[in-house]
């Protein structure tokens, strides 16, 4: 899948038939991911959205290895990072994957300086030397925008904008080449928002970054991302890029997921008809539902009769 | 002219606080038209929550109403005691918090909180309220009441315990309803449900609506009119096609342009620096430390209402007619093109 446009370009991360389940009880299992593929490419943003209980932290957390995959593979530069991983390759994936975190307030540790919390990752990693810990902590301050004297200050002395900053030079420190960003801005201000979304954006390009962007916010994840991933009951339903996305959506919950968008116009607004998805409006009783490809670089996770029905919609023929 | 249901004159609310008075509002002017919904939209801290605290006198105990009133019905609900907001809190103006799962006694069964309300406050019987509760059930749009009226909140999803606040908030005929950020932690399409269903019931049962968020698309969904309100002061007024296609103030501007909408492929614009301290509040205009657009007056004194139209109103010195003349940012001025040509088609 993919692979004619995915030859061409450097794939960073592939994920491939990926599930994790959790135990609910004694007999029963969560399937929170169920069989998921795809590819990211070195440099994009990649975004993933969905409702909540989707799946889609789930599949942040597993990435970088919070969890342990039930089944499935993960490959980072070629390398596999998922299942048992000797010392070696798990270095690996500390050093060159991170992540940043939705709530701000509770990802910090509030009895550690801003110091401490940034630099505590180079010291699991042996720098240990305090003079370059410390140095790497004020270049990576200033990268995110706040000042060498906040080194020395708590958490609870910074507004939520500025937390938000601590998290993501926490994440910087180790200069990644790889970034999970789950909900980074869900919990900020509207004016906040912006700053920390442009941040992410200027840091991106400067240190050569690959983000993996999490939110419900579509209005967010649109702006933010080159291709984006709808995941729907731990399905990835449908994956194009922003703009094809938007623009000629295929299956019924993301077009039910971009209806719902509010958007700042009264007048089309309030006009506008609203769609919602039912997922009984799926059989797949009958035919296996698979992920594919319905227009180059445009996948959905579809049953035969339905791709029939959706090339029909987009008025592909054959 | 509208009937006025509810009118705010000059309101403060201050905190005290170890740190010193905390000026959460200063000076809030605004009037509630029966039958309209009117949307009171700003940042964290900006004083929103407080006002219609206020109005139902649920202030936290280190609160102090400085000035202004409170007229509903012709008497002055900042002057209530306790026993008085008894008979109209919930019955005359009720309220839907931000949070349903806080906001529902986890160990009582749905049905009897419904019915909790119309037992102790309308003197209904038992089987009278039950009738009720169904009904309102039924209305806020959930399937199965009969089944459901037995549950507990925690056999409910955000949306459906979403729904039962209303329910609840609807079981007393009340005139107006309070919405203090109703969808913001709900999921979207969760969301678009629960705000067609809060601009449903508004029509049928003809109740006046204060709707309070941060989210501007959200309002231009539900809202017949907006406040912005920024640093405890409102700044602009008007209907919502007038602020979202005429804004006029400078932090509505920020505020629209620092959105992403669909087509948004510019650099965001973002408002830099952080809220003022509400201890010390700046003298002059409140936004003029991150405004781009600041006069040397905006740092002396505080700016006026300026008359737009008879509906929008905002203060801002640049209104002024011995003001330079200054256009809204390039980027929001397409957008606003963008919308409207699209109106068109």
């Amino acid at each position: 899948m993919g692979q004619e446009n995915g030859a061409e370009r450097d794939k960073i991360l592939e994920i491939k038939n990926l599930s994790m389940e959790f135990p609910v009880s004694r007999h029963e299992k969560l399937k929170a991911l169920n069989n998921i593929s795809f590819d990211i490419y070195r440099g994009e943003n990649f975004g993933l959205v969905g409702e909540s209980g989707c799946g889609k932290t789930t599949l942040g957390r597993t990435l970088i290895r919070l969890y342990d995959p039930t089944a499935g593979e993960v490959l980072f530069n070629g390398k596999c990072i998922s299942g048992k991983l000797d010392k070696e390759a798990r270095n690996y994936v500390v050093n060159h994957l991170s992540m940043i975190f939705q709530d701000p307030i509770s990802s910090l540790n509030p009895r550690m300086t801003v110091e401490e919390i940034i630099a505590e990752g180079l010291k699991t990693r042996g720098i240990k030397d305090k003079e370059e810990c410390r140095r790497r902590v004020r270049e990576i301050l200033d990268k995110v925008g706040l000042l060498p004297e906040h080194a020395t200050r708590y958490p609870h002395e910074f507004s939520g904008g500025q937390r938000q900053r601590i998290g993501i030079a926490r994440a910087l420190v180790l200069k990644p080449e790889f970034i999970i960003a789950d909900e980074p801005v869900s919990a900020l201000d509207v004016s906040i928002q912006a700053q920390v979304i442009n941040l992410l954006m200027d840091i991106k390009k400067e240190m050569n970054l690959t983000i993996l962007f999490i939110a419900h916010d579509l209005a967010v994840v649109k702006y933010f991302s080159d291709r984006i991933g709808v995941m729907c009951f731990g399905n990835l339903v449908e994956l194009a890029d922003a703009d094809e996305l938007y623009a000629h959506p295929v299956h019924p919950y993301t077009k039910a997921l971009l209806s719902a968008i509010p958007q700042p116009d009264p007048l089309s607004e309030k006009e506008k008809k609203r769609l919602y998805y039912d997922p009984s409006m799926n059989d797949y009783s009958k035919e296996e539902p698979s992920f594919q490809e319905i227009t180059p670089g445009h996948f959905v996770y579809a049953s035969a009769s339905e791709m029939e029905k959706y090339r029909k919609e987009l008025g592909i023929t054959g | 002219m509208k009937e006025k249901i509810l009118e705010v004159n000059n309101l403060s609310v201050s905190f005290k606080t170890y740190n010193g008075l905390v000026r959460a509002v200063r000076g809030v002017d605004f009037t509630l038209h029966k039958g309209e919904t009117l949307a009171i939209v700003g940042e964290s801290g900006s004083g929103k929550s407080v006002t219609t605290k206020a109005i139902l006198g649920i202030l936290q105990k280190n609160a102090v109403i400085e000035s202004g009133e409170i007229l509903y019905n012709g008497e002055d609900l900042t002057k209530y005691s306790e026993k008085d907001f008894y008979k109209i809190r919930g019955k005359e103006i009720s309220l839907i918090f931000q949070d349903p799962l806080s906001a529902l006694n986890p160990i009582m069964k749905i049905g009897k909180q419904i019915t909790e309300a119309l037992i102790l406050k309308e003197k209904m019987s038992h089987d009278a309220a039950k009738k009720r509760a169904l009904e309102l059930m039924e209305m806020v749009g959930i399937t199965n009441p009969e089944v459901r009226y037995e549950q507990y909140p925690f056999q409910f999803s955000g949306g459906m315990r979403q729904r039962i606040v209303i329910a609840i908030a609807l079981a007393s005929n009340a005139k107006i309803m309070i919405c203090d950020e109703p969808t913001t932690a709900l999921d979207v399409t969760i969301q678009a449900k629960i705000l067609d269903e809060i601009r449903h019931i508004k029509e049928t049962q003809h109740l006046s609506v204060i709707f309070i968020t941060h989210d501007l698309g959200v309002v231009a969904n539900m809202a017949d009119r907006i406040c912005v309100m920024y640093a405890g002061r409102i700044v602009e007024v008007g209907t919502s096609e007038e602020i979202f296609y005429h804004p006029a103030h400078p932090y509505t501007w920020a505020l629209l342009s620092s959105m992403p909408d669909l087509e948004t492929k510019e650099r965001l614009f973002s408002i830099p620096g952080t809220p003022p301290n509400m201890i010390y509040p700046p003298k002059g205009d409140a936004f003029a430390e991150r405004n781009q657009y600041a006069l040397a007056i905006d740092f002396e004194e505080e700016p006026p209402f300026f008359k737009l139209s008879d509906t929008h109103y905002a203060a801002t010195w640049l209104l002024h007619p011995s003001a330079p003349k200054v256009e809204m940012p390039k980027v929001l001025a397409d957008r606003i093109a963008r919308m409207q040509r699209k109106e068109h088609i």
